[in-house]
This record gives structure tokens, sequence and C-alpha cells, in this order.
């Protein structure tokens, strides 16, 4: 929690005039009172317990207004000094309502904490500032560590993945430290960028990728992340307004906290990785008879006589540690927390392994009796990277069984390859061997990466109710590639090898500022906050690639700029702490856009009741929170991925595309095109909800229903030919819809002394439309057509059309036999004109699932801990591109001097061409995964003290249940085609703190 | 103490924050670093060049970095996107001269022959067209008269930059030829219509045919003489030559015959001072740039004019089998275009012992295709190479990217030309020089004077077209003058995507406009059977 007593602000003494007259009596009075503290102190000791007498154990005592306090031992007992009977004690521990006591004349307190599982009075950082919980408007969830997955995690996002209804969270596939999709509430965009906006402690990320990393998001070690909190609506996210059309993730670092002893926690993590399966070939026996059977003499004189599975050969069982040591507590009056973490992890495909060194250090003291708040943050994280020539996935699926993987000659680096038979050299159409091109590139990278911020909140002395908050940050990191094959092998023969470095820079900053004014006057309460945001980024790289002699190939120069400038106010009203409205307006300036389109002004209103706290409610023992919500927010989107789309501008070409004048050549300069008028698209979003929970506190829940409507949606449309310097043009045109309900259930089953069971469960029901594309409404319009695959090329199989969801699949409707057998090249004539060609294709199905959800669960019993993570989807179509692309005897009947190996589904289709264009390639891709098992032990105090130790038994991805005929119906996009395999992964994970 | 530095921060701070607040809205005024705006470019007469040179890399390459990346097209395959491999699918797949075994999208629409206005390549070559004119446009109006002089450019550099003005406007006509000739009535956009949000206006096939040929005729004094320019760059031997092509065809354009007119500019090639180069196979080699009977080609370079269409499309795609890729100075082939027997058996020999323009690859290919997927079916042609007349391989050291340039138009198609359009009865012109420009090309074919021919009909002119010029991108345009691109006069293996060949209707002659353009464009009217 940053703000512990943030809240606490209002219930200061609102009579500022006086409090200003008196101010420097005061001063005197309070050093004196301080000075006098040192000689006049009581002795108060006490137990805290819980509801039901159990002692709680690490549970903060802090005498408030100083930041003097203790923490309850084993038997829950604490001792503390206080300054006189008139001091107040802020009992507090995680899970139970805070508690304040006044020691008056006791010096023996039993304390009894009660179960707060909903955890009302919880603070929610919301965006520039936070608010409780229960008085949130908007559709905001929290996620905190306790709730975190466990296991071999390299990234954040994966801490939360299915925990949350609305926030879809699809890795990227099975490689070191791989980065994941997040959607939240679907996509709003078709060409802007669809990702939500990530917030470290208050430093907005640019949400470009970073070169050399798979994943930005990689370099914030998970194990210093205390919690996140998910901004889904726009009343929540329109502060953010610029950035926030996707929703927006806070992420929240681990504090220390005024008072606390030095804790320090060691926490160890061991893994292994296998893979969960293989793609389906022919073995080299099936192969060699369906070779003999079918082919040619002189297919059959390209049969080898080994017997390899190439698949086994690539994947490795890969061992993993995560070692991560932290220290928190607080040197006097300076709250600190560093941390260090160590992470070397092995992909399953040879060579890939990723080490991450992290660092952490976060002090937030006050000053001037709390008036001045500083929270410094900083971060830094080395990522060393080496990246498996993933070619080889698809390669070892491709690759003729029936041969070696070693030619037994030295050429080559003496791996075996198919070769031109006249040149002897590598034979340029044929698949590589998969060994050779994993073990033979070296692609490494460094890269290093700094997020810090400065926080200053000031509580203005004479008018306590004004706070100004100053926030100073930047994000920079130094990216380094370099890639090197040897000369004389397959990959890269002709050229001579390759000798590639490549480098990023990223220079970005955060400069905020606001005022936050609260008071509450009779029963009402204003919370006005008024800001002003600077935000810029600054990226450049460079690209070299030359062969072993020295040739240079590309050399490649970029930089880049664009800046945000935001003034943004929020008002947050109150009645009789029942009836809570928010106002956001924000107004947002973009570099993206020319001066006369560049400020758009993004306004949200929100509105809660607590019908809990109605008088007619009084009586009633069900519901201790039932609270409505309302909300209507527009959010904007700039993100387009170039920095300059309204200027007219000239590009030099590179020397690699020049032309010859005479016997000269010239490096070219393009026109671009451009759309002077290019704007700001804009989301509408509607969000009704009920947070609700049953008074014994064992179910909670809530209950959201949403509808976002996107217009002058950023998209690529074609311009009329001949009216701008290109055939096609991201202009604002269109809109698109998004709707969805999303439930969450939070139960405790059982809640024994010794046992308890908690079980949740979200599900959320998104669907999206696409109901404009075109500046002139036109019936006729196809679409846009997207989802490029593997096989030939240029060949796409899915669409964007009014009417239909986005990322349709956009095929030909495959004729079946009496047999049920697919008939090659034969589809059925939809259009009915007596042909059958492209006029005939039909939108069927789509890519993202129209349901999805997580179920979690815990049981404890004493010491022991069983938990486990299910997430399904449903209705999510895969487009089985594996199969499509080698499940014909094509490769065969091919006359290119190798053999291909078959997928055993050409034996039921019998395609001897491929049919990129048949619906038959369409699954179902509804899948139930369990993603997480845990079990865990808890060995209370065996080093003694407050000491924690526990260990855990994690598994990850352990199965999926699903009719979808690939390997893993999970992926994003819906396009299937040889994915970096999700591992299994089983650790042993061991925590001590003391 | 503590408060000194607390007053002291509150200073810095209020500083600050105004310092950042008065700064912040400038810093929206952010411009490029590696770009220039258009504001400047042209104020500096060293960029012209570069400009002008992005017009003719327009032919080429597919955008500002070989071989891709930065395309200047979007949605089709970058590779595909290129001017001048999509010219030539247009011009050659759906003719007697060429298959291709790839199942790329609806590529085979073009031996199908039902294409229709989804069509990504049909749709390619219209977006490249216009891409073409778009850049000569932008050049044409920020080089006007009245612009050069408010930006001071005088003297030497006023006359190049009035040279650079003309070429532009020859390129420009020459892709409104490609556009009458291959879509018929188009949007028309010139020099007058700024960039920006508009919708242009369709002309018709006989608007776009006046303007093409005003435009030519009026930059032809101001071009350099023929021959006297720098290489790869349009003198008035590339306007007369495609004055020529254009009044040839204008029975079929505009219903009119042009014949004298046709001859009128022949001769003015032939008076020039074009020569047939010696050996026909050098025409089609990395060292063709020298050749003095280039009369406008598309050039091509290894290391500095790198890309996946144009001529690395052409040399790698015709060499699959057991054809050595060494042989063709490349890594590798890509197993993709043949030719069908209608070729082949224009040649009394196919060996190329006698007329050595036969440059056939048959060991281990098929005469008849039965599957068009099946590189083995049909006979491979080893026409365009990517190694010198001499034997030296061209300068890419990974054997992907031809120094060899493409001849759009060289002597001998003027040649043919100017016999054909005297046959037609065009004057100016005689039999005589006819038969002998004819027995010119024959004598280079067959080293000798063995092959030479007495009398030449339209048939005959016709079938030495295809010997001569195969693979040039001639065929469809020259097809459809004879009468023989659609219905059943003239069937050939494949033709309307049956083994034997089909009739096909007549509305195929031109290309649909694309769906995309209608779709953008409503003041567009789709071609007649469409």
């Amino acid at each position: 929690m940053t703000n512990l007593d943030t809240h606490f602000t209002s219930r200061v003494a609102s009579n500022e005039r006086f409090y200003f007259m008196l101010r420097p009596i005061l001063l005197v009075v309070g050093f004196v009172l301080l000075l006098s503290s040192v000689f006049a102190q009581i002795t108060v000791s006490g137990t805290i317990t819980s509801e039901d007498q159990q002692p709680l154990i690490g549970a903060t005592v802090l005498v408030k207004g100083t930041t003097t306090g203790a923490v309850t031992d084993l038997d829950g007992k604490f001792t503390v000094q206080v300054p006189d009977q008139n001091a107040l004690l802020v009992i507090g521990y995680t899970g139970f309502a805070e508690q304040e006591i006044v020691v008056g004349s006791q010096t023996q307190l039993n304390i009894v904490l009660k179960v707060d599982i909903q955890r009302l009075n919880e603070l929610v950082v919301v965006g520039y500032g936070s608010q409780k919980k229960r008085d949130v408007t908007g559709s905001v969830t929290n996620i905190s560590e306790k709730d975190f997955i466990k296991g071999n995690i390299a990234t954040p996002e994966q801490l939360i993945n299915g925990k949350i209804a609305g926030v879809q969270i699809t890795s990227n596939g099975g490689a070191p430290g791989a980065g994941s999709r997040i959607r939240v509430r679907g996509g709003s965009s078709l060409n802007a960028n669809n990702d939500p906006l990530i917030v470290i402690d208050g430093v907005p990320l640019d949400n470009s990728g970073v070169s050399g990393a798979a994943n930005p998001l990689s370099f914030i070690n998970p194990n210093d992340i205390e919690n996140f909190t998910i901004l889904k609506d726009a009343s929540a996210a329109a502060i953010y307004g610029s950035r926030a059309s996707n929703g927006v993730i806070l992420i929240t670092t681990k504090k220390g906290k005024a008072g606390d002893k030095m804790r320090i926690n060691f926490s160890s993590v061991l893994s292994s990785s296998t893979k969960s399966g293989a793609i389906d070939v022919l073995s080299a026996d099936e192969f060699r008879a369906i070779v003999n059977e079918r082919g040619t003499a002189a297919q059959k004189a390209l049969l080898g006589t080994a017997n390899t599975n190439w698949q086994d050969q690539i994947y490795q069982t890969a061992f993993s540690h995560d070692n991560n040591l932290s220290l928190t507590g607080s040197l006097k009056d300076l709250p600190y927390r560093a941390s260090i973490g160590f992470m070397d992890q092995n992909g399953i495909l040879k060579t890939s392994n990723m080490n991450r060194l992290s660092g952490s250090i976060g002090i937030n003291p006050s000053f001037f009796d709390k008036h001045l708040k500083v929270d410094v943050n900083l971060k830094g994280t080395s990522i060393n990277n080496r990246f498996a020539n993933q070619g080889a996935i698809g390669s070892a699926v491709v690759f003729d069984p029936t041969q070696p993987i070693r030619s037994g000659s030295d050429a080559l680096g003496g791996y075996f390859e198919f070769l031109d038979p006249a040149t002897k050299n590598p034979n340029t159409l044929a698949p590589r061997n998969p060994l050779a091109l994993l073990n033979q590139r070296n692609d490494e990278s460094t890269v290093g990466r700094i997020i810090g911020n400065v926080v200053l909140d000031y509580k203005f002395h004479f008018l306590p109710e004004l706070r100004a908050n100053l926030n100073v940050g930047l994000d920079r990191s130094n990216s380094q590639g370099d890639i090197n094959v040897p000369q004389g092998v397959a990959q890269f023969f002709d050229r001579g090898g390759q000798v590639a470095t490549y480098t990023q820079n990223k220079n970005n900053k955060t400069f905020e500022f606001y005022l936050n004014y609260v008071r509450e006057f009779g029963a009402n309460r204003i919370d006005l906050m008024g800001g002003y945001s600077y935000q810029d980024f600054i990226r450049e790289s460079t690209d070299l690639d030359k062969n072993l002699s020295g040739e240079v190939f590309n050399d490649i120069f970029f930089k880049s700029q664009n800046t945000l400038v935001s003034f943004y106010t929020r008002l947050n009203y109150a009645l009789k702490e029942r009836y809570l409205l928010t106002f956001t307006l924000r107004r947002d300036g973009s570099s993206r856009f020319s001066p006369d389109t560049r400020w758009g002004t993004f306004p949200s209103a929100a509105f809660a009741w607590k019908i809990n706290e109605e008088g007619f409610m009084q009586g009633n023992n069900l519901f201790s929170n039932l609270k409505l919500r309302l909300g209507y927010g527009v959010t904007g989107q700039q993100d387009v991925g170039s920095d300059y789309p309204y200027l007219s501008r000239y590009t030099p070409s590179e020397p690699t595309a020049q032309y010859q004048f005479g016997n000269d050549f010239f490096a070219t300069l393009r026109p671009e095109g451009y759309d002077a008028n290019i704007k700001w698209e804009q989301t509408e979003t509607l969000n009704a909800g009920i947070d609700w929970a049953i008074r014994s506190g064992r179910v909670s829940g809530a209950i959201d229903v949403y509808s976002r409507k996107t217009k002058d949606l950023l998209s690529v449309i074609p311009v009329p030919a001949g009216s701008n310097l290109t055939n096609q043009i991201l202009t604002n045109v269109g809109n698109i819809e998004n709707s969805g309900v999303e439930f969450t259930l939070n139960t405790r089953l059982i809640e024994k002394e010794k046992l308890s069971w908690d079980f949740g469960f979200n599900v959320t029901f998104n669907q999206n439309e696409v109901t404009n594309l075109t500046k002139v409404p036109n019936p006729n319009y196809q679409g846009v057509q997207v989802g490029g695959i593997s096989g030939g090329v240029g060949n796409t199989v899915q669409i964007h059309t009014v009417g239909f969801p986005t990322f349709a699949y956009f095929l030909n409707q495959q004729v079946y036999n009496e047999d049920g057998k697919p008939v090659e090249g034969l589809y059925a004539d939809l259009n009915g004109d007596g042909l059958v060609n492209l006029d005939d294709r039909y939108r069927y199905k789509q890519a993202d699932p129209r349901l999805y959800l997580g179920i979690n669960s815990q049981v404890s019993y004493e010491d022991f801990s069983l938990s486990f993570v299910l997430r399904a989807n449903f209705d999510n179509y895969v487009y089985n591109n594996v199969l499509s692309n080698n499940a014909t005897f094509r490769g065969l009947t091919g006359t290119n001097n190798f053999l291909l190996n078959l997928s055993p589904n050409v034996l039921q289709t019998g395609f001897t061409n491929n049919q990129y264009f048949s619906d038959y390639y369409v699954e179902n891709g509804s899948f139930l995964r369990l993603d997480n098992l845990t079990l865990g032990y808890n060995l209370k105090g065996l080093l003694g003290g407050t000491s924690n130790t526990q260990i855990s038994l994690i598994g990850q991805n352990l199965f999926t249940i699903t009719k979808y005929s690939g390997l893993d119906p999970e992926v994003a996009g819906g396009i299937d085609n040889n994915i970096y395999p999700r591992p299994r992964i089983l650790s042993f994970g061991l925590n001590v703190s003391f | 103490m503590k408060k000194q530095f607390f007053k002291n921060s509150i200073k810095l701070g209020v500083l600050a924050f105004f310092v950042a607040l008065s700064s912040c809205t400038k810093d929206l005024d952010r411009t490029p670093f590696v770009e220039v705006t258009s504001a400047t470019v042209y104020k500096d007469f060293s960029n012209y060049k570069q400009i002008l040179a992005k017009v003719y890399a327009g032919l080429a390459v597919s955008g500002q970095q070989g071989p891709a990346g930065r395309p200047d097209i979007s949605g089709i395959d970058e590779g595909f996107s290129t001017y001048l491999r999509q010219y030539w699918k247009a011009q050659q797949l759906p003719t007697d001269e060429a298959v291709i075994g790839w199942n790329d999208g609806s590529l085979p629409d073009y031996h199908d022959m039902d294409w229709t206005s989804g069509n990504e390549f049909i749709t390619a070559m219209y977006n490249r067209i216009f891409y073409q004119i778009t850049l000569c446009n932008e050049f044409i109006r920020e080089t006007t008269d009245a612009k050069l002089s408010e930006r001071g450019i005088s003297g030497e550099n006023l006359t190049q930059a009035k040279i650079f003005r003309a070429e532009a406007r020859f390129l420009r006509a020459l892709s409104y030829y490609h556009a009458l000739d291959m879509y018929g009535s188009v949007p028309f956009v010139t020099e007058a219509d700024a960039v920006g949000s508009f919708l242009p206006r369709q002309a018709s096939r006989t608007e776009l045919f006046s303007y093409v040929e005003s435009e030519l005729k009026a930059i032809e004094t101001e071009l350099l003489d023929a021959r006297t320019n720098e290489y790869g760059r349009a003198d008035k031997g590339a306007a007369w030559a495609l004055l020529a092509k254009l009044y040839l065809n204008a029975e079929t354009y505009i219903g009119t015959a042009k014949y004298t007119e046709c001859i009128t500019y022949c001769n003015k090639v032939t008076a020039a001072s074009y020569a047939l180069e010696s050996d026909y196979n050098k025409l089609f080699l990395t060292d063709n740039n020298k050749s003095t009977e280039m009369i406008f080609p598309i050039t091509f370079d290894g290391t500095r004019t790198k890309t996946w269409g144009g001529m690395t499309f052409l040399v790698h795609a015709g060499v699959g089998g057991n054809m050595n890729p060494a042989d063709f100075g490349i890594n590798g082939g890509w197993s993709g275009l043949r030719t069908t027997k209608a070729l082949v058996e224009k040649f009394s020999d196919i060996t190329g012992a006698t007329d050595r323009r036969a440059m056939f690859h048959t060991n281990g290919q098929k005469l008849d295709i039965s599957d068009i997927f099946t590189f083995n079916d049909g006979y491979a042609i080893t026409k365009y190479r990517n190694v010198s007349s001499t034997g030296v391989k061209g300068t890419d050291t990974e054997g992907n990217f031809p120094d060899t340039d493409f001849p759009l138009f060289r002597l001998a198609d003027v040649y043919l030309m100017y016999a054909e359009a005297t046959l037609r009865s065009g004057q100016g012109g005689n039999q005589a020089t006819a038969l002998q420009f004819v027995n010119a090309l024959r004598q280079r074919a067959y080293k000798g004077t063995s092959g030479n021919v007495t009398s030449i009909n339209l048939d005959f002119i016709l079938d030495e077209r295809a010997r001569e010029l195969y693979w040039e991108a001639h065929r469809r345009t020259d097809l459809i003058r004879f009468k023989k691109f659609t219905g059943s006069t003239y069937l050939w293996p494949w033709k309307g995507g049956v083994k034997d060949g089909r009739s096909v209707p007549d509305h195929l002659v031109v290309f649909p406009i694309p769906a995309s353009d209608l779709v953008a464009n409503p003041n567009l009217d789709q071609n007649a059977g469409y």
C-alpha cells in the first residue's frame, strides 16, 4: 500500500483558518512535546488475535502520527512505547479490518481483529491517487500478491492470467521470457495499438517493444510486485485518456513501511520444463512406405535409411532457476525495500536461454510531520537472451525423417542437408536441417533497462486538505544484439554467413504534477484533483548486416520521437457516504497529429450507490456490501506506430534500393502518403455493475455489463486511386463495437479452525462487431483481408467486414463426399454464378473466444495448502496452418530434389495440392487448461523467531482438454503455425522470510 | 534547517513546473530526424535527381529498402507488389507463352481466365500504376517554372530540372498507357490534383488515349536526343517507341486505326543511332546495359537495386527441375514459370541450333502440361540469366539478385511494329523495308541468311513477335490486337484453365477495375462484363 494513511487526510481538523493562526504556536508546542516524549513514555503490551482466538503473527501496531510501532510475535504478542495516554494505536493485519484504539490508562491490551475478507477498506491505486475500494465508482479490479500464480514465472502478466474477468492474456508461446497478448475487454481498434497502458509505480510505459527482448514486460521482476490494479471501464481509465482505450494496468511494487523491523525474504524456484506434446507427422517407416507406394523413381531415390524423429531432436528438458532476495524495513524514519533477483531460464527448444539480473531500491520517507512524503523507486534490469532459431520448429515438422542428422562429411558443419544436384550447394527451396538451424546460429542480446521515478507528495501546512503531487520518472533501455552464422553452413550459405549487429536506445520521460483538494462538510465529501502530464518518447536504432567477409547488406539508422501533453481533472463527490459521483475530464495533445487536430477531450462520469448503507437496508442481514455502479466515458487512441502520419515528408532509400542513371547509382527520395487530417480515435464505454458481498463474508462477487463503441477508428483503408501517394492509408474511418458481460464470484466454501477452502471463478462473455469501414457507406464492400498464413506467398484467411466480428475467417466452403471426406478443390458455389472462385468465399466464425473463464481454488489444512488455476476459452476458432501447409502429397509430388514429411491427416483428406482456402482447416479451439497446481507447506518458525518458511511443488500447464487437432489451441490471432510450444513445467519453490 | 530545505524545494518545484509547462505545448511540434519534410526538400537542387530516381525506381523495386522493407504499396506481399513483376504476369500468364506453378492466392486466375474485381494481383498492378502516376504528379507539380523560379533554381540547374520534369511526364504517360491498355477507362489525375482526400473522376479510354498522345508529343522536344541521356533515363527514343506502340494498338483502344502515325514514330526510332545487338542471348544478360538495341530499360543491380520482384522473379521463377542454378548465376530456382506447347511449336527446331531464339530447357521436362502445378510439365525457358556475355556471375554474392536489366522497349520490337503497321496499310513505310527489318532479326537468330523469308503476312508477324519477344511482356496486348486473346479463334493449352484450351468471353480483353477502388471512389463505373 503506497499511502497507507491517505484516507486519513479527510479526518484531519477542517478549520483551516484556525489552524493557520495557531500554526506557530502549535509548532512550538509540538517541538516541546517531541522533546518531552523522550522523557515520558508509557510501555503498552498486548495480544492480537482473530475472532477465533488464533494469535495473529506479524500484525502491525503503529502509534498514530509517529513512526513508532511494533510487529506481533509468534504468539501474537507485542510491546510498544507510547508517548502518553492519548496515544492512538493503529492495528493492521492483511485481510483484517484495521482498528484504532486509544491507549488510555491501559497497559495491557487484548485486541480482536475482525476478518475483512472483502477488504473494503483496502486502498486501490486509481491513477493519480488512490481511493478506498468501497468508494470506487468505476470497474476496477485489484489483485495482490497472495493471489498471484506461482511457479516458473518470468514475466509479470503471467502472475494474473485467468484471475480477472475481462482480461485475456495469451502468451506468445513457450520461449523464455516470451511476451503475451493482453486484451482488456477485447480490442478497441483495428490498426492502432490494442495493448493496455501499463503504469509501474506511476511511470507509464510505452507500448512498443524493446529490441533484443522477447517481451518489454520481462524487465519487471514478478517478485517485486505487490499488486495489480486493472482499470477496465472508461470512467476509471479516462483519467489516462490518451492511452486508456484498451484499459490500464497499474502495477505497484512492494515497499517498506514506517516502523517495520527489517525483514529478509529469500525465495528460490527450481524448474524443469518439458515439451507437452508433438505435432503429428509420419514416422520414418511410414514415410518410406508412402513414398515407395506413391512416389516417382526419382523420389524413391531420395529416400534415406535413417530413422530420425526431428521433433525429439530439437527439444530438450530445460532447467531453470529463479532466486530472489529482498530486504524490507525501516531505517529509523526511512522505510525502504531493496531486492535483487537472478533468474536463468532455459527453453525447451535447444539453445534458447534467458537470464535476468534485476535489482530494485525503493525508499519512501516522510518529512515535516508527514506533510511531505517522498517516494523514490528505482528498478534496474539486465537481460541476456539467446534466441533459438525458431525456424527449426517448422523445419522439424516437415524434414524428411529418413535422413540422418549428420551427413558423415565435414561439409556444412557435418550436418545433413538437401543439396542442389547440379551445384552440390544447399538446395535453396528445401527446409534446413533443424538441428543445424539451432546450433549454427548464435543470436544473442544484452538489454539493460532502468525505470525510476521520484514522487513528492506535499500536504500544505496552511491548508492540509490540499495536496500537491509531483512525479518525475524515466524509463530508459539500451539494447545490443548480435547474430552470428559461420561461413560454409547451410543457412546463409550463398552469402557467406552472417554477422549482424543491432542496437536500440529508448529514452522515455514522464513529468506529472497535480493538486488534490479533499474536504468534508456535513454529509458531503468532495475530492477534487487537477493536473498536468508530459510524456516524451524517443527511440533510436541501428541495424548492420554483413557477411563474414565484411560485405554490407544493410546498414540502417532510425530515430523517432513523439510527445504527449495532457491536462486533467477529476471530481469525486460523496453524499452521506452512500451516493458517489465521479467526473473526469482530460485534454490531450499528441505530436502525432497536426496542430488542427492534435487536441482531444475525453470526459467521463460515473455514479455509484452503496445500497447496503441505506436506511431501508439496515435491517438486512444478508449483504455486507451491495453497490451499484454506472459509468460512461470516452477514451482516446493515438498510438498508430508512425510518429509523423500527418506530415508530408520525403524518405531516403537505403543503399540497397537505389536506381541506376548512367554508371552511377542514386539513393532515392520517396514522398510519403499522408493524411493531414488524421486525428484521435475515440472509444465510448458504458458500464453497469454490481459489487456484492454476503454478510457472513464468505461469498462475494461482481457483475459488469459493458458496451464499447469506437468511432473515427484508425484503420488502414484503400485510398481512391490517384488521390494520395500510397494505395492504402491509415485514416479515421469506421466503427467497431465490443460488448460483454463479466461475472466474478469468490467464496470461502469451508472455514474451520484448521481447514479452509477458497473457491472462485470469473467468466467473461465478449463479442465484437465491425459496424462501418468506409467513408462512403457501401454495402458491397468486402472488407479488409487480414490473417497472413504460411504457405504460398501473401495468402490471407481472415477478414474484417461490416456486420461480422473482427478476424472472421474468409474461406471457401469445403464440399465433402458421402464418406465425409473432403473433395480436393471442390467448394460450394455460394453465389450461384456457376463458377467457384474468390467471390464464393464466406465469413465463418472468428479467432477470439466469445467466452472465457478462470477458476481458482485454494484448500488449506493446517500448514498445507493446495491450489489450482484452471482456464478455459470457448468458441475461439483456429486455422490449422500446420495441416494446410503440410498435409498434402505435394511434398512428394514436387520435383525440387527433396522430400517433405507429411502429416497423417493427408491420409484422411488425400489432398495432393495445398488447399489453403478450405474451411476444412478451421477448427473449434475451445479448451480447458490446468494452468497451475501448487502444493505448499508452511514451516513456521523453522529458523526461529518470526521466521517463516514455505516450500511448494508447482506444476504448470499440466493438461489441456480440447478437440483441436493441432498441438495447442490457444493461439493469439487464431492462425496456428508452429508456435514455440508452451512447456509443461514442474517446479520446487522455497520461500524464507525472517 | 529543515524549513529552509523545504522552502527551497518548493521554489525549485514551482520553477520546474512553470518551465515545463511553457515548453510543453511547443514540444508537440515534432519533426522527423531521418526524413525530410516536403517544405524543405525542394530547396536543395541536389534532391531533385533523387526524387526523379524514385519515380524510375518505382518500376523496379518494391520500396525504400532492398530487397524488402518499407514498401511503396501494401495489401499484398511486398515481393509481389513490384511494377515489373505484376506487369509481366498480367501480360504473360493469360497467354500461350507462360504458365506458373504456384498456388498463391488467386494467381491461378490468370490461367483460368476467370478473374474477378477482387483479384489481388490485378489490384496490385492497378495500384502500382496509380502509385507511379501520383509520384510523377507530385514531382511535376513541384517543378513548374513558377516554383523553380520561386526557389531560385537557375542556369544549368534550371535546364536540368526541366529535363527531369519532361522525364517524369514520360513516365506518367507510360503508366497511363499501361492503364488504358489493361483497364480501359480509369481514374484521371494530373499535377493539378493536390494530394489529399478527394475522389478522382473516371476518364474514358479515348480521353486517356488523347492525353497520353498529347503528353508524349509535348515532351518530344524537351527530352534529350535519343541515346544522349544517361543510361536508364528516358530520351526522345523512349517517347517515340511508346507513341509507336500507342498508335499500333489505336484500333483496339479507340476503334480508329493510326498505323500511319505508328510508322512515323517507328521511322524516328530507326533513323536514330540504335543498332541490333549482335547475339540475341546477350540482350538478356547482366551486361545488357551496354546494348545499343536498348531503347528503354528497367534497371536492376545485384547489390544496389535489390527486389524480390522484377528480374529476380524472372530469372529465379523459370529455374527448376534439373536445371543448374549456377548456369543462371543464381543460388537456386523457384520452380514456377514454364511455357506451353503453343510457343514451342512456333519454332521448327527447338534445340536453338538453327534459330537461336529457341531457348528451351527440355531435359526432364514434358512438352505437354497435364498439371500446371508440376514444374516438369511444360518446357522451361532459359532466356534471362544473371551472368554476363563473358560468363561472369552477377555481383550479388548471395546469388539472389540479378544485375540483368529488363528491356521494356528495344529496337527489334520497333522493327516488328514497323512491319506490322505497313502490312496493316499504314503510310510512310514500305514492304521492302519491312521485310528487311524482319530478316535482320532472323539473320541474327540464324547466324546467317538461312532463316530469311521472302514474304510476310500478319499471321507471320504475330508468330514472329512470339519468337522474338516472348517473355518480354508484350503477348497479351499482341493477342488482343490480333483478336486471338478471347473467343475460340486461337486456343492454346490451358487457355481458360482447361488442358486443351477453351473459348473465353470478350470482356476479358480488359481487366476489371479493382473492387477496392470502386468502394473507395463512387465516381467509378466497372468495366462491362464484370
